[in-house]
């Protein structure tokens, strides 16, 4: 089961603050992050690209979005 | 459509987005806008208010078409990628508050970090130390939010919630068009105008629409704003926005260059004052609502534009801030800080430290 961070309605920089956060302390793994607006789909993916992290899935459901991060 | 998505979500596309606007708000000011002034969301906002009588400051009254334009090619922009998400409901009226503050602080500096790069671009050394103010500004925001500060999640909610602030720009670009202006007159129907001063300083309308309706087009696709700019870079040092910035700045200069509009000095620049202490402070006040709000100026409208309801709300705080900056004489002028304008920047600053540190929420 992998990590979940739930960043609806949360506004910038909220939802990149504690995916790093939460990635730097996870160091490797997976982390699901659900996010509603495509500005913060893109922060979150940026940021965690700069962290070695890949986007191992988005999946848009209705006004959300589902991002699955992993790291080896 | 997705290539198009991609184009402006990376470097070279944001990169684009500032070079566009750079070079279309010094192009703006050769089209008959204010020196360097061919864009000033807050300006433009205060200009507006005085239109519509907010505030009677003589000199400033003007339904800038650069504003509407900016909301409306947003909306475009958000339904044609379907990005239009109607959203409302985190902490209203503190935004409407961080308007209000915004707006004080930067009529003190006399312009919104768009024309803080633009008045560099021209030449105006003053505009340094609003940057530097700026700055200031929004990394006393980046501790606030590393210490959890923040306003609460907005909710999905009716279309027509998303609607409304496009549709009460579009009732003024109607205002607009019923009420043109009349040579020499400070009054047309219901409009105010003004005869003299940087509000009688204006690109033809159709100009100013199309500009402004490009701008927020292509700002919607990218995101494009400057307190995030500097926000990121000092957060996460991600120069991703950063870049846009800086781009602005660079195409500005070098337009201006060409038109021969590049007057480097202190003394004398238009619509700028040289109090250094003040045009720091001012931009202090500024760019600290700014990052509590999570947006600039520019950045807010084109969210109001995508249905946030919460950036709308903080914009009609900009347009009140304008009104009570120069009913209350806290606007600065070229002959300095207004009579009340040093108090008003404390009492800002009070008031944004309370909001700073009182608002924290657990959200992980």
């Amino acid at each position: 089961m992998s990590d979940l961070i739930d960043a609806r309605g949360l506004s910038c920089p909220q939802p990149v603050l504690i995916t790093l956060e939460k990635l730097k302390s996870l160091d490797q793994g997976e982390l699901v992050v659900l996010v509603d607006t495509d500005t913060s789909k893109e922060n979150v993916i940026r940021a965690a690209s700069s962290l070695g992290w890949q986007v191992k899935d988005v999946n848009a459901a209705g006004v959300e979005y589902k991002l699955t991060l992993e790291k080896a | 459509m997705s290539s198009i998505r991609e184009f402006f979500a990376s470097r070279v596309g944001i990169i684009s987005v500032g070079a566009f606007i750079g070079v279309f708000a010094a192009l703006l000011q050769k089209w008959g806008n204010p020196g360097n002034m061919g864009i000033c969301v807050a300006c433009f906002d205060r200009d507006i208010a005085g239109a519509i009588g907010l505030h009677r400051a003589a000199v400033v009254q003007y339904l800038r078409p650069e504003i509407l334009g900016f909301v409306l090619g947003a909306m475009v922009a958000a339904f044609a990628f379907k990005e239009f998400r109607p959203r409302a409901g985190s902490a209203p009226i503190v935004r409407f508050v961080l308007g209000m503050l915004a707006m004080i602080g930067a009529l003190v500096f006399l312009g919104c970090p768009w024309r803080a790069l633009l008045r560099l671009a021209g030449g105006d050394g003053n505009a340094i130390f609003g940057l530097l103010g700026l700055v200031a500004g929004i990394w006393i925001g980046t501790l606030f939010f590393k210490r959890g500060y923040n306003l609460g999640r907005t909710q999905s909610t009716y279309a027509s919630v998303g609607w409304l602030f496009p549709l009460i720009i579009l009732g003024l670009l109607a205002l607009r068009l019923i009420f043109p202006q009349v040579p020499d007159k400070d009054l047309s129907g219901i409009l105010f105008y003004s005869v003299k001063g940087p509000g009688s300083q204006h690109a033809a309308l159709a100009v100013s629409l199309a500009v402004g309706l490009a701008v927020g087009l292509v700002a919607q696709r990218s995101r494009f704003c400057t307190m995030g700019a500097l926000r990121d870079l000092i957060l996460f040092r991600q120069i991703h926005l950063f870049s846009g910035m800086l781009a602005l700045l660079i195409a500005a200069f070098l337009t201006n260059l060409v038109l021969s509009q590049f007057k480097p000095g202190f003394a004398n620049q238009p619509v700028a004052h040289t109090m250094e202490i003040w045009n720091f402070m001012g931009m202090v006040v500024a760019g600290l609502a700014f990052a509590l709000a999570g947006g600039c100026p520019g950045r807010q409208l084109f969210m109001a534009g995508e249905g946030d309801g919460d950036a709308a709300v903080f914009v009609l705080g900009m347009i009140a801030g304008a009104a009570v900056s120069h009913n209350f004489g806290l606007a600065s002028s070229p002959q300095g800080v207004g009579p009340y304008g040093i108090t008003a920047v404390i009492v800002s600053l009070a008031v944004l430290l309370f909001i700073g540190f009182t608002m924290r929420q657990k959200t992980a």
